[in-house]
C-alpha cells in the first residue's frame, strides 16, 4: 500500500528494512504518532522501529534513495514539537534500541543505545553507587537519545550540568547512512567539539544510535529542604539572594501558590495550600559541606521572611517532595485540558520582577499562569492553561506566551532553556539570532543534512523565511541590557520582536 | 604569491588606523610560527574592524593567524601560509558582569588577570588558570582548548563558556548561545571554538558562568615510591566523596623542574619537601570550601594516602599552596624552558589506563634516552614532555621514535593524543600525526561552513584543516 508520499514499493523495502512486524502503516496506527507533549501536531506517514544501529544506517539510506524525510523520536515527551514529522516521512522510533551496552564503573562511564529510558540507567548503576545526573522531570519516561537531542536539563541541572556536559562520545548515522563516531570515551579528543555541537541540535544532524555517557558518585549526603513563603515575591527573592551569595544547592526549585493547590489536590504531598510560593532546595555532597550549605540555605530563606523552612526527615519524605515537583505537569493536566509550558530563560537577578510581570501578563489575557520551573537557573517554566475547544482561547494563550517570551528576551534572556525550538519556537529564533547567526548555522545544518530530510522544518523560522521577519534590537549575546543592533542585512525594523510575534497571529 | 608587507600596510590600516598596524620585523617576529613571520600584523579595536580585515583577506586570499598574548601560537602545526596576524589584544573590554547572576561577558582580548581581578572584588572567579596565566588572553585560551588543574572540580572551558561572538572567515559577525547560564536555542557554534586554534573564526565576545571564590584553598602533597600506587590514590579520591578540585600525579623529573624553577625562571620554590628524588611520584590535591569541611577532607584524604603507601604526606599552608599550584599552572612554560628540544604529548586516556599509559611514555623514554616529565590529571589527561638536552638531528630521530611508540600504545588503549608544542623539524618526522580519526571528514566539513576561503589559520589544525 502507498502513502501520500511513499511508493508500495518503497515501503515493501522498509518492511524488508526493519521486519514487518516493526513497521505501522495503518492510518489510525500511524495517527498516534501525531502528537508530543506540546501543543503541536504533524503527521507521519508511517512509522518504524528499527532493532540495530545498522537498521537505522539502512533506513537513512533508504530515506536517502526514496527522498523521504525521516524524524527520529524516544519517548515523544518533547514540549517543543521536535519529535513530530512536521513535513510527513517516517517516524524513527527508538523503543527497540533501549539496552544499556555497558557499564565502566571504574572510569564511571555507560553506553547505551538511544532509547534506553533516562531514570532506567540511573537505577541500573545505583548499586555501584553512581547516578546518570541530568534528571529532567520526565525522566520516568524521556529517552537518553531524546535527551542528547534536546540537550535536556533537570532540577539538578544547577549543581551538575545539562545532558551536553555529561556525554562524552556519540555514535551517529548521518543522513546518507554513514555511522561515524564523535568524541571518545577517554578525556580530550584532539580535533572539533563535534560531540558538543551535536548535544542539542533537535535531530536535525544526525540520528543518534549509541551515546557514551558519564556516571556520577552519588553524593555522601543529600538534605532536601522545603521552604514556605507567604508571597512569590519572597521566594523570587530567596534565589536571587542564594545565587548572589554564591550558595550553589544542587536544586532550587520553585513552585507558586495556584501550583502548590493544583499539585496538592492530585498527589497529597502534605504542600501547605495556604502558602504563596514554595522553593525545594537540595544540598548535597560531602556530609560537611551539605550541613554547611543546608544551613546557609536556611539562614538566606529565614531572612527573606520564609515561614518555615521544613528538612524531610527520610528517604520517603524526601521521595514524595521529588514526586511533587516532577509529576506536577500531570497535576495540572487534572485541571485544564490544555497546557501550555513555556521555557524560556531570565537573569536570577530580574526573578522577582520577571514573575510579577507574567502574572500580569496572565491576567491582562484572562489566564492563571502556574509556575513551576527551575528557579536556581533563571529557566522559567509558566503554564498556561486552557481549553482549545473554547473559540479564542488558544490564541489567548498564544498572546501571553509570546508577551512572555518577549520578557525574557528583553530582560537579556533566552527562548529556551531546555525544551528546544523544534517547531514550536522556530519563528521566534529572529528575535535572539541575525540572519547572519541563522544562515551560520543552517549552513552547518546543510553539511550534515544537505537534502535536509532528518527532521525538516525544525528550529529555523520556515516558510516565509527569516529575511521577512523583522529583527530586534536586542540580541542575544549582546548584553543584558541590550544594545541596538542591525543585523548583517541591514534589517533593524523598529520593533522586530513584535513583527516576529504577529507572524504567529496572523 | 606571497603578499608583501608594504602592499599590506595601507589597506589595513585603513581599517584599524596606521598605528594599529605593523609591518616592522620588531613586531612580524613577536607572531612568527615555525619559523614563518607573518607580512603585516594588526591590532583591530573591534568586531567591525575584524569583519573588515577578514573581507579584505578574502578578496585577497590572505592567510590570517588569530593572536592572543601570543603565548600558544606555537601550539599545532605551523600555516601552510601566512600573511597577516591578527592580534585581538585590543578587544579586551570587561564588557558586562553581572555578580548577582554569575555571568561574564568580556571581549575575545581580556587577559585573565583583568578578569580575575574584576571577579575578585565579588569573590568570584573563573577556573582559567591556564599556562601563561598572567599574558594570556580569554579568547587565546578558549582557541587553544587547554585544560587547567582545576578541571577536576570545576571541568575544562566547554562546560562553562555560555555563548560567544565571533567573525567567521566569510567575514560574517557571528553569535551563537547566550549570556544567561542556560540555553538550548540554536546550535551550541561557540562549542566548536574551544581548541580550534583560531581555524573557524576571531573571537570577539565570550560569555561565561562564573563561580563563587571558595572560603579557603588548600593542598596536601602524597609521595608514592611508584606511578601505580600515586595514580591509584589520586583515582581512590576521585571515587570518593571528598569533591578534590585538582588531582595531579607528577614523576620526579617534574617534581624536580617545578622545585627548582627551569633555568630562566624565577625562585627555586619555597617547598622543600618535593622531594623529587628520582622513581618517586607525588599526587597534588587541591581543595576549595570551607575550614570545617577540610578537616574531614584532610582527614580522609592522609588515610587514603596511607592506604596507598605514601612514603610522606604534607599539608601546604596558604603561601606553599599558592606556589605550588601557580608552579603546576605553568608547568608548561616550565617544561619548553627546561628543553631546547623539548617536545609535549597531550594525551587523554580512560583513567583506569593511566598508570599504564605513564609507563609506556617512561619506558620509551628510557629506551630512547630521553628525560621524561609526566603529569597526569585524575580524569585521564596526561602531559608527556620529552625532554633532550640537545637540539640537532640525532635527538629529532629519537624524539621522533619516542613520540611515536608512546602514541601507539595510546591509541592501542583507545585514547587520543596530540603534539601541541615540538621543535618544528619533529612534525614532519613522526609517523603519526595525532589525527588517526573516524571524524575528521566532519570536521572538514564543519571547516568549509565557518572559513570556505580557508584564510583562517590554514593548516594548522589536526588533519591539517
Ligand atoms: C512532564 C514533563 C516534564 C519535563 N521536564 C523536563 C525537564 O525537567 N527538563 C528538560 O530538559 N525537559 C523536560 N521535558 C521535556 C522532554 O522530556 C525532554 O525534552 C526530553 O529530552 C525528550 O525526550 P524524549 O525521549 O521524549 O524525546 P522525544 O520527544 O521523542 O524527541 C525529542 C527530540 O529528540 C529527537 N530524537 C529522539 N531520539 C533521537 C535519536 N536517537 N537521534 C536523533 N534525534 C533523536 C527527536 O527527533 C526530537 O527532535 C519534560 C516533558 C514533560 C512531558
Amino acid at each position: 500500500m502507498a502513502t501520500r508520499n511513499i511508493s508500495g514499493e518503497a515501503i515493501k523495502e522498509l518492511a524488508q528494512i526493519v521486519g514487518s512486524a516493526h513497521l505501522l502503516t495503518e492510518s489510525l496506527e500511524v495517527s498516534l504518532y501525531e502528537y508530543d507533549g506540546s501543543v503541536e501536531t504533524g503527521r507521519p506517514d508511517l512509522v518504524v522501529f528499527p532493532g540495530s544501529k545498522h537498521e537505522v544506517a539502512a533506513l537513512a539510506r533508504w530515506s536517502n534513495r526514496h527522498r523521504v524525510p525521516v524524524v527520529g523520536r524516544g519517548a515523544g515527551t518533547g514540549l517543543s514539537g521536535g519529535a513530530l514529522a512536521r513535513e510527513g516521512g517516517v517516524q524513527v522510533v527508538f523503543s527497540r534500541m533501549n539496552k544499556i551496552l555497558e557499564i565502566d564503573v571504574e572510569n564511571r562511564l555507560a553506553v547505551v543505545e538511544p532509547g534506553v529510558v533516562n531514570l532506567d540507567l540511573s537505577r541500573a548503576v545505583a548499586s555501584a553507587g553512581l547516578h546518570y545526573a541530568p534528571d529532567p522531570s520526565s525522566q520516568k519516561a524521556c529517552t537518553i537519545g531524546g535527551n542528547v537531542a534536546e540537550n535536556a536539563g533537570g532540577p539538578h541541572t544547577l549543581r551538575y550540568g545539562v545532558t551536553a556536559n555529561h556525554v562524552q562520545a556519540l555514535e551517529i548515522v548521518l543522513p546518507d547512512g554513514e555511522m561515524v563516531r564523535i568524541g571518545g570515551g577517554a578525556v580530550d579528543p584532539p580535533g572539533y567539539d563535534l560531540v558538543g555541537l551535536f548535544v542539542g541540535s533537535e535531530g536535525t544532524l544526525g540520528l543518534v544510535v549509541e551515546i557514551t555517557v558519564k556516571l556520577t558518585p552519588l553524593p555522601e549526603s543529600v538534605k532536601t529542604l522545603l521552604a514556605v513563603f507567604e508571597t512569590a515575591d519572597d521566594a523570587t527573592e530567596t534565589v536571587a539572594t542564594l545565587t548572589a551569595a554564591g550558595v550553589t544547592p544542587a536544586a532550587c526549585e520553585m513552585l507558586d501558590g495556584w501550583t502548590i493547590r493544583v499539585v496538592e489536590s492530585s498527589i497529597q504531598a502534605g504542600l501547605p495550600t495556604d502558602a504563596g510560593a514554595l522553593l525545594l532546595i537540595e544540598v548535597d555532597g560531602m556530609r560537611e559541606a551539605a550541613e554547611e550549605q543546608a544551613q546557609a540555605v536556611i539562614d538566606l530563606c529565614r531572612k527573606n521572611r520564609a515561614r518555615e523552612v521544613r528538612t524531610a526527615q527520610s528517604e520517603r519524605e524526601r521521595e514524595t517532595l521529588w514526586k511533587a515537583r516532577k509529576n506536577a505537569f500531570g497535576a495540572v493536566g487534572r485541571v485544564a485540558p490544555d497546557c501550555y509550558v513555556q521555557d524560556g530563560v531570565i537573569p536570577r537577578t530580574r526573578l522577582p520582577e520577571a514573575l510579577r510581570r507574567i502574572g500580569e501578563i496572565g491576567r491582562r489575557h484572562g489566564f492563571d499562569v502556574g509556575n513551576i520551573f527551575h528557579a536556581g537557573d533563571g529557566n522559567l517554566h509558566p503554564m498556561l492553561c486552557f481549553d482549545h475547544r473554547k473559540a479564542d482561547e488558544f490564541a489567548r494563550a498564544m498572546a501571553a506566551a509570546d508577551e512572555i517570551i518577549a520578557l525574557c528576551i528583553e530582560m537579556g534572556g533566552s527562548i529556551t532553556g531546555e525544551h528546544g525550538v523544534g517547531m514550536e519556537k522556530d519563528r521566534l529564533m529572529p528575535l535572539l539570532f541575525s540572519q547572519a547567526d541563522l544562515a551560520l548555522m543552517k549552513g552547518v545544518r546543510d553539511a550534515f543534512n544537505p537534502l535536509g530530510l532528518l527532521n525538516p522544518g525544525k528550529i529555523f523560522p520556515g516558510g516565509k523565511g527569516c529575511g521577512e521577519i523583522r529583527i530586534p534590537a536586542a540580541s542575544a549575546t549582546e548584553g543584558k541590557r541590550g544594545t541596538a543592533r542591525v543585523d548583517e542585512a541591514g534589517g533593524s525594523g523598529p520593533s522586530g520582536a513584535d513583527g516576529a510575534l504577529r507572524d504567529r497571529q496572523a | 604569491m606571497r603578499a608583501s608587507g608594504e602592499n599590506l600596510f595601507e589597506p589595513i590600516s585603513a581599517i584599524v588606523g596606521g598605528a594599529n598596524t605593523s609591518v616592522e620585523a620588531a613586531a612580524t617576529r613577536n607572531y612568527a610560527i615555525g619559523g614563518q613571520r607573518p607580512a603585516v600584523v594588526a591590532w583591530p579595536a573591534t568586531a567591525d574592524e575584524t569583519r573588515e580585515i577578514l573581507r579584505l583577506c578574502v578578496k585577497q586570499r590572505l592567510a590570517v593567524v588569530v593572536a592572543g598574548a601570543g603565548t600558544k601560537l606555537g601550539m599545532g602545526g605551523p600555516p601552510s601560509h601566512y600573511d597577516l596576524a591578527l592580534v585581538s589584544t585590543r578587544m579586551n573590554q570587561i564588557l558586562e558582569h553581572d555578580p548577582g547572576d554569575l555571568t561574564l561577558s568580556v571581549g575575545g582580548g581580556a587577559r585573565l588577570t583583568d578578569i580575575s581581578k574584576c571577579l575578585k572584588a565579588h569573590h568570584q572567579f573563573l577556573p582559567l588558570s591556564v599556562p601563561y596565566e598572567s599574558l594570556a588572553t580569554a579568547g587565546g585560551t578558549v582557541s587553544s582548548g587547554i585544560d587547567s588543574p582545576l578541571r577536576q572540580g570545576y571541568g575544562t572551558v566547554r562546560d562553562f563558556l555560555l555563548g560567544a561572538e565571533f567573525v567567521t572567515g566569510s567575514s560574517h559577525r557571528v553569535k551563537s548561545g547566550s549570556s544567561v547560564v542556560k540555553s538550548v536555542a540554536g546550535y551550541d557554534l561557540h562549542k566548536l571554538l574551544v581548541g580550534s586554534l583560531g581555524t573557524l573564526g576571531v573571537i570577539s565576545r565570550l560569555n561565561f558562568k562564573t563561580f563563587p571564590l571558595p572560603e579557603v584553598r588548600r593542598s596536601i602533597l602524597a609521595t608514592f615510591g611508584e606511578a601505580s600506587a600515586a595514580i591509584g590514590f589520586a583515582q581512590c579520591i576521585a571515587h570518593s566523596p571528598l569533591a578534590a578540585t585538582s588531582l595531579e600525579s607528577l614523576n620526579a623529573t617534574l617534581v624536580d623542574l617545578l622545585r627548582r624553577g627551569a633555568p630562566r625562571s624565577a625562585s627555586p620554590l619555597p617547598v622543600p619537601q618535593l622531594s623529587g628524588r628520582a622513581s618517586e611520584w607525588q599526587v597534588a590535591v587541591g581543595f576549595g570550601g570551607s575550614e570545617a569541611v577540610f578537616r574531614r577532607f584532610r582527614n580522609d584524604a592522609e588515610g587514603m594516602a596511607r592506604e596507598w603507601g605514601a612514603t610522606d604526606s604534607l599539608l601546604l599552608d596558604d603561601e606553599a599552596t599558592a606556589g605550588v599550584w601557580e608552579r603546576l599552572v605553568e608547568a608548561v612554560p616550565l617544561l619548553l624552558d627546561s628543553s631546547p628540544a623539548a617536545t609535549l604529548v597531550h594525551a587523554g586516556v580512560l583513567p583506569s589506563q593511566l598508570s599504564t599509559a605513564c609507563a609506556a611514555a617512561e619506558s620509551s623514554a628510557k629506551r630512547h634516552q630521553l628525560p621524561v616529565a609526566l603529569l597526569a590529571r585524575a580524569v585521564g589527561a596526561i602531559y608527556i614532555a620529552f625532554l633532550p638536552d640537545a637540539l640537532n638531528p640525532e635527538t629529532i630521530l629519537r624524539l621522533a621514535q619516542a613520540v611515536d611508540e608512546t602514541a601507539e600504545a595510546i591509541l592501542a588503549m583507545q585514547g587520543h593524543w596530540s603534539l601541541p608544542w615540538c621543535p618544528e623539524d619533529l612534525r614532519k618526522r613522526t609517523r603519526l600525526r595525532g589525527d588517526e580519526r573516524p571524524d575528521l571528514g566532519l570536521m572538514g566539513k564543519v571547516k568549509q561552513v565557518f572559513d570556505p576561503e580557508n584564510i583562517l589559520s590554514p593548516g594548522r589544525f589536526a588533519g591539517g584543516l
